[in-house]
């Protein structure tokens, strides 16, 4: 009997011919295994990056932003670029584990838990830079709204500023708690085949004392649903709030409000590019490619188009909005520091449409579309050219204001500015690299749900029922 | 908390498990619970548990965060400390609709997983008795409270019938208690095992 049918027309999401112990052998077996030289080798290449960061920041904070060339008319530089840029990348772990479930996409089970972790890892990184930014650091507790002796002085809750503070601060909890949630069984799994007292210890510890009783997968299957019902919504607010930070404001450049949804595509779009780089990474490393297959990677590829083209979709309208108000400060921002070529940024403009609107375009062929090369390659291609577009609308809509005196002075970051930049790529993969090591990077349970419908070696006995009338077989799928 | 008598049947194939489910309920014997790697659908309906309620606690937990912003955000501005922002209204409601989203998001997740960590008795520390190690990784584990008046032979050879793998009976403390996992157990040794 067959408790689930699903047309043989699809792709199989797990290849080989697979059991249920099989699939917590290949998932489990890198935590077991001592890490490769290669995994020590990058590790210690991101504590390292860390490490750099880390001072970068020590002299920060110590002398002020000072350290940093931002000036009396780019008062954001690289910093919010780089904030904005991490946030992006951080939307595409829940819009794969949220809104792809509640789409009833079956292929986000073999890519969720680490495009969750990415998330949280990226928001991690994207939070250092508005609170070091504030300069006096040491006082980024006044972004808190308590009653406190200063007044009692609250904070403004009609800023985008503030919003963001509420929007960047529930999206890392609600991931980490979905992330860790759907990790609770899967580290019981560990434990429960843990070979050593440390191992059993601490994920016993880690998996909260989970034994898979029936009552707590139905609640546990409940809160997943609740909170992907939560997270969408949520997702699309944090890139939307984002935008405000910019929308709300009377910079040309950044007044349009076509910014909400030209940032979310963004985000997704460059969520997915990064979550491609670190995939096709581990499925070679852990030798996953069972579980993380050609159709898996093909899928990530057809969001990463579609996104990238709404994005220049995006492009193109302000372009034409920047003609059509007939506003000659927005027509300057447009057309003359960001489209000239030859303007003083005019090479950051022209990077940003040749990464994410051109080459992204490659997509529309299958073939490139389940060439590995060509995705890693257009992975790393979209993420910068998703950095030079923060930068873009950031940089050029500030570097010449309204007085023509301001004009004068060229941005560009100085050593420690770029230090933090790469401390936050540190961080970013010393979480993720550990993350690999200790954590199921599959979601072990969600792939057994999914094994007898989308496993190869069943979807192969399936060509009986796929032959059969319909009456037959709803006929043999009762019980007698 | 008092112990009791079980009699536990593993099974490894969720399509045997669910006519054994039905079998057993139908004659008479009382199941404790059915231990799975994962979450197989309407087992739960199966073994006669009720639906969660838990999506209601999240909605209240919501309109919880929806009902602080609003009230937090508005005695603020219009009580507290009314600040005058290019004359615009002190009850400006568009502007703080975002805010008012986040903590109804926020509430709710937070509120839901605490609930469920509370209804499951789920938290670090916590540990429970384990009828099966293999629960988690391929096994559906049975367990079949036993009364005075089961006869455990029956019982056994009744599972047996009905395809479970392995059958014991097991004596067991229901509830859960602080420890840690390293203590009393067997370590999994036989890493080649088959499936």
């Amino acid at each position: 009997m067959h408790l689930k049918y699903e047309s043989q027309l699809r792709e199989p999401l797990v290849y080989g011919d697979k059991t249920y112990h099989q699939v917590t052998e290949d998932i489990v077996r890198p935590i077991e295994a001592k890490p490769s030289r290669l995994w020590y080798i990058g590790f210690f290449t991101a504590v390292a990056l860390l490490m750099f960061g880390v001072y970068s920041v020590y002299r920060e904070v110590t002398y002020g932003i000072g350290q940093w060339n931002l000036n009396k008319t780019v008062g954001w530089g690289w910093d919010i670029t780089n904030f904005v840029w991490w946030v992006g990348i951080g939307h595409a772990g829940t819009l794969i584990s949220a809104i792809l479930l509640l789409f009833r996409q079956g292929w986000r089970t073999g890519v969720n838990r680490a495009a969750e972790a990415m998330t949280i890892f990226a928001v991690m990184c994207a939070g250092q830079f508005p609170i070091f930014h504030m300069g006096r650091v040491w006082m980024a507790f006044f972004v808190l709204p308590y009653p406190n002796t200063r007044g009692p002085l609250w904070v403004n809750f009609n800023s985008p500023l503030l919003w963001d503070v509420f929007a960047i601060s529930t999206y890392f909890t609600v991931s980490l708690l979905f992330w860790y949630s759907g990790l609770i069984p899967d580290f019981a799994t560990v434990r429960d085949r843990a070979f050593t007292k440390l191992r059993k210890r601490l994920y016993g510890i880690a998996s909260f004392g989970w034994t898979g009783s029936t009552k707590h997968w139905q609640r546990h299957e409940s809160l997943s649903l609740v909170l992907a019902g939560l997270s969408t919504p949520l997702v699309l607010s944090v890139h939307t709030i984002v935008s405000f930070d910019f929308a709300t404001s009377v910079i040309p450049g950044w007044h349009t409000t076509i910014f909400p949804p030209y940032f979310v595509a963004g985000a997704i779009f460059s969520g997915f590019a990064m979550t491609q780089t670190l995939l096709l990474v581990v499925r070679k490393v852990f030798g996953l490619q069972d579980y993380i297959t050609m159709g898996h990677v093909e899928a990530m590829n057809k969001v990463i188009v579609l996104t990238g083209s709404i994005v220049g979709i995006a492009y193109l309208t302000e372009l034409f909005m920047g003609w059509y108000s007939q506003n000659k400060y927005e027509g300057y921002t447009f057309w003359y520091s960001r489209a000239y070529l030859f303007s003083p940024y005019g090479w950051s403009y022209w990077g940003m449409m040749a990464c994410n609107v051109l080459s992204p375009q490659i997509f529309w062929f299958r073939k490139m579309r389940r060439n590995l090369f060509v995705t890693f390659f257009m992975s790393i291609i979209v993420n910068t050219g998703m950095w030079f577009e923060r930068f873009v609308i950031i940089v050029t809509s500030l570097y010449r204001d309204y007085l023509p005196s301001s004009w004068s002075v060229y941005y560009h970051p100085t050593i420690w500015e770029i230090g933090f930049y790469m401390g936050t790529f540190g961080l970013f993969f010393t979480c993720f690299f550990l993350f690999a090591k200790y954590f199921p990077t599959i979601a072990i349970a969600e792939i057994k749900y999914v094994l007898k419908t989308t496993g190869e070696s069943y979807k192969d006995k399936m060509g009986v029922y796929e032959a059969q009338p319909l009456e037959q077989f709803a006929h043999d799928q009762t019980h007698h | 908390m008092a112990k009791k008598k079980f009699v536990v049947g593993c099974f490894d194939d969720e399509a045997v498990l669910f006519p054994a489910v039905k079998k057993v309920r139908t004659a008479g014997y009382k199941i404790h619970d059915v231990y799975t790697p994962f979450a197989v659908h309407g087992l739960d309906h199966a073994i006669g548990e009720r639906e969660t309620s838990l999506h209601t606690a999240g909605f209240i937990y919501g309109i919880t965060g929806t009902a602080t912003a609003l009230s937090g955000i508005g005695w603020i501005f219009t009580r507290d400390w009314p600040l005058n922002i290019g004359g615009k209204p002190h009850f400006a409601l568009p502007a703080w609709i975002p805010i008012m989203f986040e903590l109804t998001v926020l509430f709710s997740a937070v509120g839901m997983v605490l609930t469920f960590c509370y209804l499951c008795q789920l938290a670090p520390f916590v540990k429970k008795h384990h009828f099966h190690p293999r629960a988690t990784d391929d096994l559906f584990v049975m367990v079949i409270e036993c009364t005075d008046k089961t006869n455990v032979d029956d019982l056994k050879g009744f599972l047996s019938s009905n395809g479970a793998k392995e059958i014991d009976v097991q004596v067991a403390e229901t509830g859960w208690w602080l420890g840690s996992y390293d203590k009393n157990e067997v370590l999994f040794e036989n890493r080649t095992v088959a499936a």
